[in-house]
């Protein structure tokens, strides 16, 4: 009988699942062995079964005007105990250097003022926010939760593509995509050591608690979404219900005396960290656009006068501008005396003397990147551009230079995926969360693989049509378990009580005369 | 018209709403076990099956027990009223047997339920259990919600609603014996909360940290959440108020002791209490069902034959 990889051939980049044809890696050989007999009809039922509890659950996003249900395939994505270091640590390396960064921008300027970094990248920053300068938030912690976009390039190696330190989403799905994993295939994580992904509410809410205002014996930690049309609100709700706290929208709210308060049945009761989900420029319509309502008048100026923690901290845009990121390896070098984990994708700066010419010579053979779009959007891959498209991006890069960056294409890794009657390889990119609590650097052990459904994409985003993997971090051995205390024996707990099965039977006594 | 109600009737009603409430909380313990065991790269199954049977009062055996043997026996096994199947089951048989005093409605939603387990136990076999176990607890929610809204809150009513109450402080107590008596095999706090259905709940009220004093907390004393402790006895104690004498009533005596005992407990005490008052609520639970049954079905008594004529 024909299985699912007979097909399988692999494209031009590193494969996640085998070495060459036929030959699988290590880490893969008991996922392989676990789908390799099952027919593509009964994938297919597992995932169509899979799509419907995602639609009940609410578990969507919109695609083009329509709820679909979280497009997750069934081939996981597996990373060992060696590679989970590397990234765990290079994540961790990045947002302490990142940290260290929005403290020096928004305070003493060393780095500028050393040269490490041009003023001109501060100060003609669209998300440098003056309001932000000189707030020193509790803990020094600007960056609560940090989302670091990692690619793996043709020979196998990390790289990071790019650093989201406002308001990282997608942590949801990964929560959501192992729930659903371990129920549709409950064999396959029998016989692996996966580590589990459950800790995450509890590990923000502490940060977040942590993040409070000096002197607040109990924080209210509360979730501010922008409300129920937002793509993301599905997991604004999942968040505050995984934390035990109330999901806001900005008229819920209010401010009086530099404080923060919301609107509740038992009156106006304070708040103290607010953990929100929309961006800079709808937070405050008194200090960015006065045109939106989606977010509460006041609570800047409460955040300036510290009585109210605002996660991720206002002004984080400076730090995962594009161009910056071209920079984050001297940061690390600057701030933290370390060399660099997980090294950038070459990058050049069309800002810079000399680079511009460089990269309008060779803009064919180029990916072209606004410094702030999101979600993929306005990128330009060289190689697959038509005459028309390169033309427009040449002349938007000579009328602005400051606007983009430009990155030597890399074929990113590729993992088999469903694709109609058996597997093809895709690619796939992988975003781990990474929360701050002030002291520590914690990264979920995972992520969010994101994978191109589209044979040859190289973009991964779900706003593009991109699908979604489990991704499995594999526990280094029995070994490692924390000690549990306790005797072995176990202990006598009563019999059930037992009543009637419904089927009485009358039991003679004597007999009739 | 109706204001006696038989007690062979009664007691069908007590058992249809403890042997329900079974298999809700079975379908929750054997959802929240597995899952972590799923979840949980250092588990060691044999231990975690252990100690599942351990709450449920099964004997293990000598022999090495895994995920499949717990499910053929604490779900599957129609023998048996400690499954899921056997209780449920059980409790459309004893509907049947009441059938003039349960709804149409809350009949069908058991029979049904009964004729739809059957499909699932096989998906089950090709995709795992979590589809059959969500059956059961919607359909035990249905059932509920039904008994809720289709019948008069008369005895019969309160027959049921008592025998689920009873149900529910055994289960828990159970899950939290376990987790008091044993703790090297035993479920951690997250297992233990979504094993009560309660970790929501929870988290809205602690926000999320569990550590043993909180947890033991929550599930005995809280006073809203409803598959606490103190919430299902003191449902308990209502249903048998109103079903009769109001003094010296053997059945409502030990539960209210109990509730009263929970209500003015001093929680920083409670931890070393605890195992203490475990075993007292266990044997409370079973002195109240056991005058429960003397009181009302009485009927277990030898049968009389009265001769007339020569």
């Amino acid at each position: 009988m024909a299985d699912i990889f007979d097909a399988y051939a692999l494209a031009d980049a590193w494969d996640e699942m085998f070495v060459r044809p036929g030959e699988v890696r290590t880490a893969y050989e008991p996922v392989l062995a676990a789908l390799q007999p099952i027919a593509p009809s009964e994938l297919r039922f597992k995932a169509d079964q899979m799509a419907r509890s995602f639609t009940d659950r609410g578990v969507t996003y919109a695609f083009a005007g329509e709820e679909r249900p979280w497009p997750l395939d069934l081939v996981p994505r597996i990373l060992d105990a060696l590679e989970w270091d590397l990234i765990q640590r290079g994540v961790g390396q990045r947002v302490r250097a990142l940290e260290a960064y929005l403290a020096d921008a928004y305070g003493p300027c060393c780095a500028f003022e050393d040269g490490v970094v041009p003023w001109r990248l501060l100060l003609n920053s669209p998300h440098f926010h003056r309001v932000a300068h000189g707030i020193e938030p509790p803990g020094g912690v600007r960056i609560h939760v940090a989302g670091i976009d990692l690619v793996r390039d043709e020979a196998g190696d990390f790289r990071v593509l790019e650093d989201n330190v406002r308001v990282p989403s997608g942590v949801s799905y990964v929560i959501e995509n192992r729930r659903a994993m371990t129920r549709i295939f409950p064999s396959l994580f029998a016989e692996q050591h996966v580590l589990p992904v459950d800790g995450y509410g509890h590990r923000l809410l502490a940060a977040l608690r942590a993040a409070a205002p000096d002197g607040t014996a109990d924080p209210r930690v509360v979730v501010l979404t922008p409300g129920p049309n937002n793509a993301a609100y599905f997991e604004h709700a999942l968040l505050a219900r995984l934390m035990g706290v109330q999901l806001v929208e900005g008229h819920d709210l209010l401010c009086r005396n530099n404080r923060v308060w919301m609107r509740t049945t038992r009156g106006e009761v304070p708040v103290h960290v607010v953990y929100r989900r929309l961006d800079d420029d709808f937070l405050d319509p008194l200090h960015f656009r006065p045109d939106s309502v989606i977010g509460c008048p006041g609570i800047m100026n409460a955040a300036m006068a510290g009585n109210v923690t605002l996660a991720n901290a206002v002004g984080n845009g400076i730090a995962d501008d594009k161009l910056l990121y071209t920079y984050v390896p001297d940061l690390i070098r600057y701030y933290l005396s370390e060399e660099p984990v997980l090294p950038n994708v070459e990058s050049y700066r069309p800002d810079e003397p000399g680079q511009l010419e460089a990269v309008l010579d060779q803009i064919e053979q180029l990916v072209v990147k606004p410094v702030d779009g999101a979600g993929g959007q306005g990128i330009v891959i060289g190689p697959k551009a038509d005459p028309d498209t390169l033309e427009r991006t040449r002349k938007a890069v000579i009328a602005d230079p400051r606007g983009f960056i430009a990155q030597r294409p890399v074929a990113l890794s590729t993992s088999p995926t469903l694709a109609g009657e058996g597997m093809a390889p895709r690619h796939i990119d992988l975003r781990p969360f990474a929360v701050h609590d002030g002291n520590d650097v914690w990264v979920l052990p995972g992520g969010l693989t994101r994978v191109a459904l589209q044979e040859g994409n190289l973009i991964v985003n779900s706003s593009q049509g991109g699908g979604s993997k489990d991704t499995w971090v594999l526990a280094e051995g029995p070994a490692e378990r924390p000690a549990s205390v306790g005797s072995g024996d176990l202990p006598e707990v009563a019999p059930r009580q037992l009543g009637p099965d419904g089927t009485t039977t009358v039991v003679q006594e004597g007999a009739q005369q | 018209m109706n204001d006696v109600i038989l007690s062979r009737i009664a007691e069908a009603l007590t058992w249809t709403g403890r042997y329900v409430e079974r298999a809700d909380a079975t379908g929750r313990i054997l959802d929240a076990y597995l899952h972590r065991m799923l979840e949980d790269p250092w588990r060691d199954e044999d231990a975690a099956c252990r100690s599942l049977y351990a709450i449920l009062g099964v004997d293990a055996g000598a022999e090495p027990v895994d995920m499949q043997q717990v499910l053929d026996q604490l779900a599957f096994d129609a023998r048996s009223t400690g499954s899921i199947e056997g209780a449920l089951g059980a409790a459309r048989l004893n509907a049947r047997s009441a059938r003039e005093a349960v709804s149409s409605e809350m009949w069908e939603c058991l029979n049904s339920t009964w004729h739809a387990l059957a499909d699932q136990r096989l998906a089950a076999r090709r995709t795992g259990p979590y589809a059959y176990l969500e059956l059961v607890r919607r359909r035990a929610a249905l059932f509920f919600g039904l008994a809720d809204s289709t019948m008069s809150r008369d005895d019969s009513w309160r027959f049921v609603i008592l025998g689920r109450s009873l149900e529910r402080v055994d289960m828990t107590v159970r899950l939290l014996s376990v987790r008091v008596l044993d703790a090297a095999h035993a479920p951690d706090w997250p297992t233990l909360l979504s094993a009560s259905g309660a970790d929501e709940a929870y988290a809205r009220v602690y926000g999320g940290f569990g550590d043993t004093p909180r947890v033991a907390e929550f599930l005995l004393l809280d006073r809203d959440f409803p598959r606490s402790v103190l919430h299902a006895l003191t449902t308990a104690e209502e249903c048998l108020t109103a079903l009769g004498r109001p003094r010296q009533d053997p059945a409502r005596r030990p539960i209210g002791r109990l509730r009263t005992r929970l209500e003015y407990l001093d929680s920083q005490a409670l931890e070393e209490q605890l195992p203490v008052l475990l075993r007292d609520l266990q044997q409370a639970c079973m002195t109240s069902a056991d005058a429960v049954a003397e009181r009302f079905f009485p009927y277990q008594g030898a049968v009389e034959w009265a001769q007339e004529g020569a």
